[in-house]
């Protein structure tokens, strides 16, 4: 299991190449709509590249419940295996 | 166990076939998205970066499906150069029939002139037309079926709620059509099909009446499930994805419409493959979605003759379909 910096780090490279958003500005407190101007269909994306990357589902009802970075951190350290 | 029982005969067709011709109609109305941000909480910006679409056709209530569909196999028909005589089997894959009697396909047929067609509608939604093409040419090649037309066509305005911004901005009307006929050489490849009704919840009918999706939902499995059909339907027709020259997905949303595109150059489709944006000036119009972008790309020359050609339809039920085609 990755440590949460590494998700982090992770997520940015992610969020980056699907969204555009510059992987510094990708922390903990922003949020995904508000924040970072993140569609919910760029958030699929982002999903689906999520769990390519550290070997998790995150299914669309879910995917709602992560309204910031830290959240969908902490999400997938709590479900990667 | 021998018997006395007469054997039955049994037909056998031409081994390949190809599409003969295509045609399309779209109605006049063109409809912007400031057309419908008048009417409803949009804006064009959020339709454009949503959807990808600047604007659509809308029917107006005299111009029916079947009268679209007519107007697009009668032109599918004049491309081939080919009579309404030589025709003996009609296919009209829609789902917005305004009600199950009677279908589509026989009056459509008898007004082109096809006299005594067999004729029928299919419903595989937006998957409609890759399944009648499929159809289409195993009818041929079993000698069921001389030439076939095949005619995407239908009138989502019907069965869109004008007041809901999920589906309004997306769905409107138009017919594509193609005329499918015995080769020399293959110019249609095998059909990849299949469905996922255990998802049949995301894409119906909310009472009886007015279509709804769940977007994400259907964004997800289209974009991830649909590229390795793309991928199935070219190694059946033994070729490389690398020989594709052009893509052209159902039209349901541009950024589904790229994301297969992306999925498939990772995979080895080239840098220029010439990738449909129909969408962009018609919409989603279901199963007349492929036709309608195929005749628009031919007329603008971006698809030319002999163009290897990968289409895939998906949508409701879930249903999906592709195959390879060569550019008639």
């Amino acid at each position: 299991m990755a440590d949460k910096a590494e998700i982090l780090s992770g997520l940015a490279e992610i969020v980056e190449e699907v969204a555009g958003v510059a992987q510094d500005d990708v922390t903990s407190e922003k949020s995904f709509v508000d924040d970072l101007d993140i569609d919910s269909l760029s958030m699929v994306e982002i999903a689906v590249q999520a769990e390519d990357k550290f070997g998790v589902k995150i299914p669309d009802d879910e995917l709602a419940n992560l309204k910031t970075v830290g959240d969908a951190v902490d999400y997938v350290a709590a479900n990667s295996k | 166990m021998s018997t006395n029982r007469p054997a039955l005969a049994l037909r056998q067709g031409p081994a390949a076939t190809r599409v003969l011709g295509v045609g399309s109609t779209q109605p006049d109305r063109i409809v912007t998205n400031d057309d419908l941000a008048a009417s409803m909480d949009t804006n064009d910006q959020w339709i454009r970066e949503r959807v990808g679409i600047v604007e659509r056709r809308f029917a107006g209530e005299d111009e029916r499906l079947v009268d679209m569909a007519v107007t697009a196999g009668a032109k599918a028909l004049a491309d081939a150069g080919t009579d309404p005589s030589e025709v003996d089997t009609v296919i009209v894959p829609n789902c917005t029939m305004p009600s199950p009697i009677p279908n589509a396909a026989a009056q459509v047929a008898d007004r082109i002139g096809i006299s005594a067609a067999g004729a029928f509608d299919l419903n595989a939604a937006c998957a409609g037309f890759c399944y009648g093409l499929g159809v289409a040419s195993d009818l041929i090649r079993a000698g069921s079926s001389g030439k076939v037309l095949v005619i995407g066509a239908e009138k989502l305005t019907d069965v869109v709620d004008p007041a809901d911004r999920s589906t309004a901005i997306i769905f409107a009307d138009g017919a594509g059509a193609a005329l499918v006929g015995p080769s020399d050489e293959p110019g249609i490849g095998p059909v990849v099909w299949g469905s996922a009704g255990e998802s049949v919840d995301m894409i119906y009918m909310r009472e009886h009446r007015y279509i709804y999706q769940e977007g994400q939902s259907v964004f997800r499995w289209a974009t991830t499930q649909m590229a390795p059909v793309a991928i199935r339907a070219v190694e059946a027709a033994g070729l490389e994805l690398s020989d594709v020259d052009v893509l052209i997905p159902h039209q349901a949303n541009l950024r589904i419409v790229e994301a297969i595109a992306k999925r498939l150059r990772a995979k080895g489709a080239r840098d220029d493959l010439v990738v449909a944006d129909d969408i962009r000036y018609s919409g989603n119009t279901s199963s007349a979605s492929i036709p309608l972008a195929l005749d628009h790309m031919r007329a603008a020359g971006t698809v030319k003759r002999g163009d290897i050609v990968l289409i895939v339809g998906f949508g409701a039920g879930l249903s999906y379909a592709g195959q390879v085609i060569v550019c008639p």
